[in-house]
């Protein structure tokens, strides 16, 4: 919201410099956004005629042009070509400093001598416009030298640009500002000045209202003036409506829009020739009923609800053949529009639901500064006051204006302010720090609020214009929030608690620091992929899958949950790659999402409006995946890497078990999961990327084997899954250990790691099993390979004898021969 | 009848199905491909003579030489689709490969440098500050009910406070009753019910995450955003512990030269609220452009928990009083790294993440 400065002083002594302002008006939460000096820097800028337009020798850019501003020609090198001879244009003489302190000096080019600056309207921080010089005939009747300022009737002001937050609805108004700096300051708050109804009519016998849905209207005032000339506002008026930011359009509107920027209350005028029976009625609308608003759209009212929480409900004013006027608190009607034969108005000033207000608006999508603030919650009482301030305001241009006695005034629901106690002690528990109940009491007194004593408690009822206080401990908390607001936030103490509770992270998040530590240390470099991707990428892994929709993207190529992280670091790695910089490992740790029909593991939780529905959603696994696309990554390097960190993370026994047609996206041929033995959980999958994939996402890629690794952080946190190595130590024999290698034949089916394992526990003197080569060939029976490994023996007690160890080497290999396995 | 170009059509459309069935390999296809239905076919040929014809039967000839086009084009496609498949097939025996057998210890491993995310670092250094002061480190889920992302948080469906966040809804249940969460807030309301369900209070927690906002991404915003979200739940805590713990925590991570401010602020779910700002890390509070010439920079929003909040989870606001505070993660990396433009942060050039350690 912009205030100006001259405004608000005027309801409030304001000498401190708008830079000292700044600060307190930040402190009160009411935060400045932006300061701007309105005139600052034109004070010596002066009308000018061009008298002479000259070329410059070997100058095709600029021109030497003679003007005259009231002290005989000077010369002036200009750029713009927009200008004729006879033009009036704003001229910077020399030594003046324009908006952004640029000061103009006498220059010198090519032989030619400039003596100030012919300017542009954005030169001067007057509009955008830059396309040439700002001339001025047809926007004023311009006269030689004069000043600028005087010239476009610019008062220098300065213009705070205010984010109001949404729990202050008074604060959208200059009257509420202003509030807020005298509390703040101990200084009076002035009122503006307020006309009287004329004593002798009396609105009843010409108009009528009544309010036919109380909930949704909760007071209908309307007041009637006539013998209105409509006409153009008095300057002060136009200045005060353009200084907020809004375009000045008659006398009677601006009044409207005045009103609502100095006190909060939004007005509507009618013209009452154009109201049946002179009548206005606020109620529900029908199902069927429109309505051309304004902005010349036509709107259908009372339609099925949109979205969550919304009624459907509109609440219009109609007239006395029950004709809709207009949306209520949001935006009038062309039929009853103020024009220039109107001579009597109907000026309604009232107060709606602000619920429903925001539904209507929303679902209209029609946002008004009217909107703004009956949505927020506009005082219920100030409807006459805001009357009597736009009388006193159309008064100005229209003397004769006439406000006819006992305005019509209707009451529906409106909220009943509460009662709050702040007992004694409440500041000090809520802040932290005492603040003397007479201070708070000054302090909410300057905020209207009234305040009782009632022994060491303080019973308050806020100010019907902060319909944000509630009741009982939530409007204590208002009230005390409004107390530290005004003493000051900086004011208040900071002490930083102790508790005997440790911090800690969760086992979870240590395991996923711990896998992170391992994949950077083995050369990932991790990166982030995008959660929303497209139908057409979903479906390159998982086509046809039902998967988790959002209703309103950004664009369909950001519209879909993402269910794997493959595609993601494979672009990832394609766009390196492009980039010169592929030859990258490329790791991410992030959630995928599967949609609740998909998965047995969807979330139950509730809810829907109050909590009371219970709604399944999609189940959230997290997954760290690493894409190895340096020159000579493969299934292999992958693998090699998933050993390590399966090593690091104290696995016990999670090995990596081929399969044919892993998930779709991994090489169909070079894949394996990665099983635990003990609880034959799949922790994950290792292997290469399915080149058809690469393909589909990189258009350049090179031929090249893409190592994958793609572990389910859910499976490896979980003990009952991952089985975690045994946190027993064991110590070395002191004996030595005698080391032997047996390479067996052994059939595709079975597994290395089995067969290691089988060796592993044939006898307690194993004491490791290393496979150490496979060999394939012709030599070998078809569909076998032979499985090398070194096995070292040990006992704890002694130097195993030749012949133990001779002996122990025959169970082995008696043990390989159960699965198929012999001795090569 | 005169003898038309188009009298052998049938013989000659069947030798070129033999031939396409012929092909024995996807090169040979590619070779012969203007043979069949290219520039050199016969194809092609006839549709060139067809101007001998009288107008007459023009017409239906070139309809005729169309479908045997046709025929002969989806003939060579099945085909083309079938060499590939068995192309590929072979190619996957050939790579067929038992990852069981790979022998780790013979595996070429060259010595890569790899760097963690910049969000993990900072989000790791911050956990660490808020660890030290006692804090736990709590999850939450990445999609919401409206109850958890909202209405828990004392904004009531349709309220205009929901305007505060752009939503990115989910197309499950009733329309707007799932989202991505556009703050890690929810989580706190997690964390109080199980807490009240365990009879497990107080809480002294911090919840980092992942959250979503429905903005068109540019130098300043990315539509997904990483948050720490903060919450105690204890007794006797009151606004100044709230303001000594950001304090604190703003020291830690930024310097000691760092100062921290609260102004009045507006949250639903806190009362009194307030965003906080600390000193300008460019300009070191001098002003600057960063910081629109104030020496501040806005970091994040707090306040004291809302007795409807501690109502709608069933904590006894006379027993239990606490605070809650979040902020974003990226953004402090922004800071201390001045960043001019977040996109750089999902771009995943290697060159921009091997910056970070």
């Amino acid at each position: 919201m912009r205030i100006a400065l001259s405004w608000l002083t005027e309801f409030v002594d304001l000498h401190e410099a708008p830079e000292e302002l700044r600060p307190v008006l930040d402190d009160l939460g009411l935060i400045v956004e932006d300061i701007e000096y309105v005139g600052a820097g034109l004070e010596d800028v002066v009308v000018a005629r061009i008298d002479e337009i000259k070329s410059i020798k070997g100058a095709d850019r600029v021109r030497l042009v003679v003007v005259d501003a009231g002290a005989g020609p000077v010369e002036i090198v200009c750029g713009a070509t927009n200008f004729a001879l006879g033009n009036h244009v704003p001229m910077a003489p020399v030594g003046a400093v324009l908006p952004g302190g640029f000061e103009i000096a006498t220059r010198s080019m090519r032989g030619v001598t400039s003596n100030g600056m012919l300017c542009s309207a954005r030169e001067l921080g007057l509009s955008d416009d830059h396309l040439g010089l700002m001339v001025l005939d047809g926007m004023i009747d311009p006269v030689v030298g004069a000043p600028l300022l005087e010239a476009l009737d610019i008062v220098p002001d300065v213009v705070f640009d205010i984010t109001v937050e949404g729990n202050r609805p008074d604060a959208w108004s200059v009257e509420g500002v202003a509030r807020d700096l005298a509390t703040r300051f101990g200084r009076t708050l002035r009122g503006p000045v307020l006309a009287e109804p004329d004593d002798a009519s009396s609105s009843d016998t010409f108009a009528g209202a009544s309010i036919d849905d109380p909930d949704l209207c909760g007071r209908l005032t309307v007041s009637v003036l006539r013998n209105v000339k409509v006409g153009p506002s008095p300057e002060w008026v136009a200045r005060r409506v353009r200084s907020a930011g809004m375009r000045p359009i008659s006398n009677v509107v601006d009044a409207s829009n005045l009103v609502m920027l100095e006190l909060g209350q939004p007005t509507h005028p009618y013209d009452a020739a154009h109201v049946g029976q002179r009548t206005l009625r606020a109620r529900r609308a029908r199902r069927g009923e429109r309505l051309l608003t304004l902005d010349g759209v036509e709107r259908e009212l009372a339609t099925a609800g949109r979205g969550l929480g919304d009624t459907g409900e509109d609440c219009v004013i109609v007239d006395g053949d029950d004709r809709v006027l207009g949306l209520a608190g949001i935006m009038g009607g062309a039929a009853s529009e103020i024009s220039d034969s109107t001579t009597d108005v109907l000026l309604e000033a009232a107060f709606f639901d602000p619920m429903t207000i925001a539904r209507s608006s929303k679902r209209h999508g029609l946002r008004s500064e009217a909107s703004n603030r009956f949505e927020r919650g506009v005082d219920p009482h100030l409807a006459l006051r805001a009357a009597a301030r736009y009388v006193a305001v159309l008064r100005e241009s229209v003397p004769g204006l006439l406000w006819m006695g006992g305005p019509l005034d209707l009451w529906g629901e409106v909220p009943t302010p509460p009662t709050v106690e702040v007992r004694s002690g409440d500041i000090e528990r809520l802040l932290g720090v005492e603040i003397s109940h007479d201070e708070a009491a000054d302090i909410l007194r300057g905020l209207n609020f009234s305040v009782t004593s009632r022994g060491e408690d303080l019973v308050v009822v806020p100010s019907t214009a902060r319909l944000d206080v509630r009741s009982g401990a939530a409007g204590r908390a208002d009230v005390i929030e409004e107390i530290a607001r005004l003493y000051g936030y900086r004011r208040l103490p900071r002490r930083t608690p102790t508790w005997p509770e440790p911090g800690a992270l969760s086992g979870r998040q240590r395991l996923r620091r711990h896998l992170r530590d391992v994949m950077v240390d083995l050369g990932a470099t991790e990166a982030w992929t995008p959660t929303l991707g497209s139908d057409a990428e979903f479906d390159l892994l998982q086509p046809g899958v039902e998967r988790v929709r959002i209703t309103n993207p950004l664009s369909a190529e950001e519209s879909v949950m993402r269910a794997t992280l493959l595609t993601g670091l494979v672009r990832a790695w394609g766009r390196n790659i492009e980039r010169g910089t592929g030859d990258v490992v490329l790791a991410e740790i992030g959630v995928v999402f599967a949609h609740p029909s998909t998965s047995t593991a969807s979330r139950a939780t509730k809810g829907g409006v109050g909590g009371s529905v219970i709604l399944q959603l999609p189940y959230e696994n997290e997954r760290a995946t690493v894409v190895l696309g340096r020159p000579d990554d493969d299934a292999s390097s992958a693998v090699a890497l998933w050993t390590t960190i399966r090593d690091r993370l104290g696995l016990a026994d999670v090995v990596v078990r081929s399969v044919e047609g892993g998930p779709k996206g991994m090489h169909p041929t070079r894949c394996a999961a990665l099983v635990d033995r003990a609880s034959q959980a799949v922790i994950g999958f290792v292997g290469e990327v399915d080149r058809e994939l690469v393909d589909a996402l990189v258009v350049t890629a090179p031929e090249r084997r893409l190592g994958v690794l793609d572990i389910d952080l859910d499976a490896l946190a979980d003990p009952e899954r991952a089985t975690r190595r045994s946190e027993v130590a064991l110590v070395p024999s002191r004996y030595p250990s005698a080391a032997i290698d047996l390479a067996f034949v052994t059939p595709g089916a079975v597994h290395a790691a089995d067969l290691a394992h089988e060796l592993a526990s044939a006898s307690e003197l194993v004491e490791d099993v290393a496979l150490f080569d496979v060999y394939r060939g012709l030599a070998l029976p078809e569909g076998t390979r032979s499985l090398a490994y070194n096995v070292r023996f040990s006992a704890p007690d002694r130097t195993l004898g030749e012949s133990e160890v001779a002996a122990t080497r025959d169970l082995l290999i008696a043990r390989a021969h159960a699965l198929g396995a012999t001795l090569r | 009848m005169a003898s038309s170009p188009l009298d052998n059509l049938a013989e000659q459309t069947a030798q070129l199905l033999a031939t396409v069935a012929a092909l024995g390999s996807i090169d040979q296809l590619r070779d012969d491909e203007p043979m069949i239905t290219g520039k050199r076919s016969f194809l092609s040929t006839l549709q060139k003579s067809l101007g001998v014809l009288a107008p007459e039967d023009r017409k239906d000839a070139g309809a005729r030489l169309q479908e045997a086009r046709r025929t002969v084009e989806a003939a060579l496609e099945g085909r083309r689709d079938e060499l590939t498949r068995a192309a590929r097939l072979r190619q996957l025996e050939v790579d067929r490969m038992d990852l069981g057998d790979v022998v780790v210890g013979a595996v070429r491993w060259p010595a890569t440098v790899g760097h963690p995310s910049l969000v993990a670092v900072t989000q790791r250094e911050l956990e660490d500050v808020f660890v030290a002061m006692g804090f736990t480190v709590s999850e939450g889920p990445e999609v919401e009910s409206d109850w958890y992302n909202f209405e828990a948080l004392n904004i009531p469906p349709a309220h205009p406070a929901r305007g505060m966040w752009d939503t990115f809804y989910v197309e499950l249940g009733e329309p707007e009753t799932v989202v991505l969460r556009t703050h890690t807030s929810p989580t706190q309301i997690h964390l109080m019910e199980s807490a009240v369900a365990r009879d497990s209070l107080p809480i002294h927690a911090v919840m980092p995450g992942r959250c979503y906002r429905r903005d068109t991404p540019d130098a300043r915003h990315l539509a997904a955003f990483h948050q720490v979200e903060g919450l105690v739940v204890d007794h006797h805590i009151a606004f100044s512990d709230l303001a000594g713990v950001i304090e604190t925590f703003t020291r830690a991570y930024f310097g000691p030269d760092i100062e921290s401010r609260l102004r009045p602020a507006f949250f639903p779910f806190t009362e009194p609220s307030a965003e906080f700002e600390v000193t300008c890390t460019i300009c070191r509070g001098e002003g600057c452009r960063t910081c629109s010439q104030t020496g501040w920079i806005e970091l994040g929003g707090c306040g004291m928990l809302d007795p409807a909040v501690l109502d709608a989870v069933g904590i006894d606001g006379d027993e239990w009083s606490g605070f809650a505070f979040g902020f974003g993660i990226d953004r402090c990396a922004q800071m201390r790294h001045q960043i001019a433009d977040m996109r750089a942060l999902v771009e995943n050039d290697a060159r921009f993440l091997r910056q970070f350690s």
